[in-house]
């Protein structure tokens, strides 16, 4: 089953077009990656994905529901079932760890306070966050931290699908590879469908399942990493060997 | 005591107690399925059969571990049967998760507090008088520097920060500086005609106006707008690391950053306080003549006869010192700002009430003085 549908998107910022007929899909369960080179339009096509911009031309659907045609309540509906991780953390600056990562059960379900506390620390300790940053705030904390929060704040509503946008930038190799291998474990026992802005080499080989390149406004290449070693057109294994 | 629900079914003997997990343990139900588990058993084994659970989510899971371990605090001894492999997978890693204790948040004393946070706001203004001195004393190191090697000064960036806080500013000060000669006026109006000195409003407005009100305005005018932006700018800067980068390219953040802006006001103020002046007198002599007879040429030929120069000069001496107090603190708080985003919105709103306190406080103090030495 596909989850996200991207069927000839087009967007202009002026008169320069980014992404010039893009279309895939992503199925069920994938751990997906949306890779290209800077100023390729990434992070533009995540942002798209989750209401945050629009795009000029084409349609995109997720969990089977164009965006372009949602009502104010599909959209709320649509919205509850992902989580986003932002390239910063981006932590409400004003709460603490465990009030950032148990906001959205307080303002969204009826739970009891023994409850979202239980799911809380449970989801903080998943990310591999020490219990006793549950109550510092976002500026007390390191980036890689910040990252390991804000992920748990994605991932507290038990999500389909999973937004992250440059999950290992910034941080150092060991921190990179246990976030790796965080994302695989949740993809396993949760079984969300991961979705990935990266440049990091070792996360595409390692964990990404499937990716696309955007080259030029188009996609370059769609395929998994063994694919793309056979491939033969120059610029698209540059990328690769720079 | 047996019983079925959407969510369990109990069903209990003599020995054993079975309680089946139904339908969708998810974040939905969770409440749902909370209020179901206020049942009694008497049996001390509980088996808890997962093999007609439809769907599942950690919230599930984690009220699940949170049951378990409840009943296994009372003695219960629970068997779990009948998980697939995903359940089983779920649950573990939930249950190795599972806060084994509560840390408790930091506890507040609010007695120690008071007096902690009495210590921590003088000892952190004496700091900050400390460093307010010093930045002073660097403020006018670099504009001794500057005026001793004139070409260093940033004419440039100065004339942009004249017409953003001087020329802009124009038609605030305009209408503000208009209706307070306007209610000068008017108020002087009534009270004057019931001596019938009627030509009196002339001095009552221009001195007024020239020597205190105009100075004053303006420059609180100024601060409300210019203190604010100066902090705010100089603030997102520095959290953005540019005034690193400018100090490690050798740019010197007083010639770039600070002098354009301090001699920005301390150029455009006097500007200001003489366009206020002409308008509000301007606006007294409206009144004059609508309310009191007095023409435009009367209240001019007035105004030469009876009021001194010094007055408006005295207004005009006290405008660049305004200004120089309203860009001083706003660059100063701006470099107090640091990390998160609320400290942009603290010092910003600081910047500006020292800046309106200091310029009143100066204006005093200045009043004070003139008029003991018989000016």
């Amino acid at each position: 089953m596909n989850v996200v549908e991207v069927k000839e998107v087009v967007t202009r910022f002026g008169s320069n077009t980014v992404h010039d007929k893009i279309s895939f899909n992503i199925k069920e369960g994938e751990i997906f990656g949306i890779l290209g080179g800077s100023g390729s339009g990434k992070t533009t096509l995540l942002r798209e994905m989750i209401l945050l911009q629009g795009y000029n031309e084409g349609q995109i659907c997720v969990l089977g529901k164009n965006l372009k045609e949602l009502n104010t309540k599909q959209r709320e509906e649509l919205i509850s079932k992902w989580g986003v991780l932002f390239q910063f953390g981006a932590l409400f600056s004003s709460l603490n760890i465990l009030e950032n990562i148990s906001i959205a059960l307080r303002e969204y379900t009826n739970l009891n306070q023994r409850m979202i506390l239980n799911a809380s620390l449970t989801k903080l300790s998943m990310v591999g966050l020490p219990k006793r940053s549950a109550y510092l705030y976002p500026s007390e904390l390191s980036g890689g931290m910040k990252k390991r929060a804000g992920l748990a704040r994605a991932l507290i509503r038990d999500p389909k699908l999973l937004f992250l946008d440059e999950p290992t930038s910034g941080l150092d190799p060991k921190s990179a590879r246990e976030f790796d291998t965080l994302i695989r474990v949740l993809r396993d026992t949760l079984g969300i469908t991961v979705i990935m802005v990266t440049h990091d080499k070792d996360t595409i080989n390692s964990i990404l399942d499937r990716f696309i390149i955007i080259a030029d406004g188009k996609i370059g290449f769609e395929g998994t990493y063994e694919a793309l070693k056979k491939e033969k057109k120059v610029h698209l294994r540059d990328f690769w060997d720079s | 005591m047996s019983f079925s629900t959407t969510f369990v079914e109990v069903i209990q003997n003599k020995d054993s107690t079975v309680i089946y997990c139904l339908g969708d343990w998810t974040l939905e139900n969770i409440t749902k399925i909370e209020k179901l588990f206020k049942f009694d058993t008497k049996t001390k084994q509980i088996t808890l059969n997962f093999s007609r659970l439809d769907h599942f989510d950690t919230h599930g899971i984690i009220f699940l571990i949170d049951i378990v371990k409840k009943f296994e605090k009372r003695g219960f001894t629970i068997l779990k049967t009948g998980y697939s492999k995903e359940f089983l997978k779920l649950f573990e890693v939930c249950e190795k998760n599972f806060p084994k204790e509560y840390l408790p948040p930091p506890k507040r004393n609010s007695i120690k507090e008071f007096f902690y946070s009495i210590g921590k706001i003088t000892f952190e203004s004496k700091q900050t008088l400390v460093s307010f001195f010093s930045f002073v004393g660097g403020l006018t190191q670099a504009m001794i520097r500057v005026f001793l090697t004139p070409h260093k000064i940033r004419f440039k960036a100065t004339l942009f920060h004249i017409e953003n806080s001087g020329l802009k500013a124009m038609p605030i000060i305009f209408l503000t500086s208009f209706l307070i000669g306007v209610v000068i006026a008017f108020q002087g109006a009534v009270q004057l005609e019931k001596f019938g000195a009627n030509i009196f409003i002339v001095e009552m407005v221009v001195i007024s106006v020239t020597r205190e009100l105009a100075p004053l305005l303006t420059a609180i005018v100024i601060a409300g707008r210019s203190a604010s932006s100066y902090s705010a700018e100089i603030g997102v800067m520095k959290i953005t690391e540019e005034i690193d980068a400018m100090k490690t390219m050798g740019f010197s953040i007083w010639n770039f950053l600070i002098i354009p802006r301090v001699f920005a006001l301390i150029i455009s103020l006097p500007l200001l306080v003489f366009f206020a002046d002409v308008v509000s007198i301007f606006g007294g002599m409206v009144v004059a003549s609508s309310k009191l007879g007095i023409g435009f040429e009367e209240f001019a030929t007035r105004m030469q006869e009876s009021v001194e120069i010094k007055h408006v000069l005295i207004g005009l001496l006290k405008a660049p010192i305004f200004g120089w107090i309203v860009a001083t603190i706003g660059c100063f708080r701006g470099f107090q700002i640091s990390g998160s985003t609320q400290s942009v919105g603290k010092y910003t709103t600081i910047s500006v009430v020292n800046a309106i306190f200091w310029v009143i406080a100066m204006d005093a103090v200045i009043s004070v003085v003139l008029t003991e030495i018989g000016l």
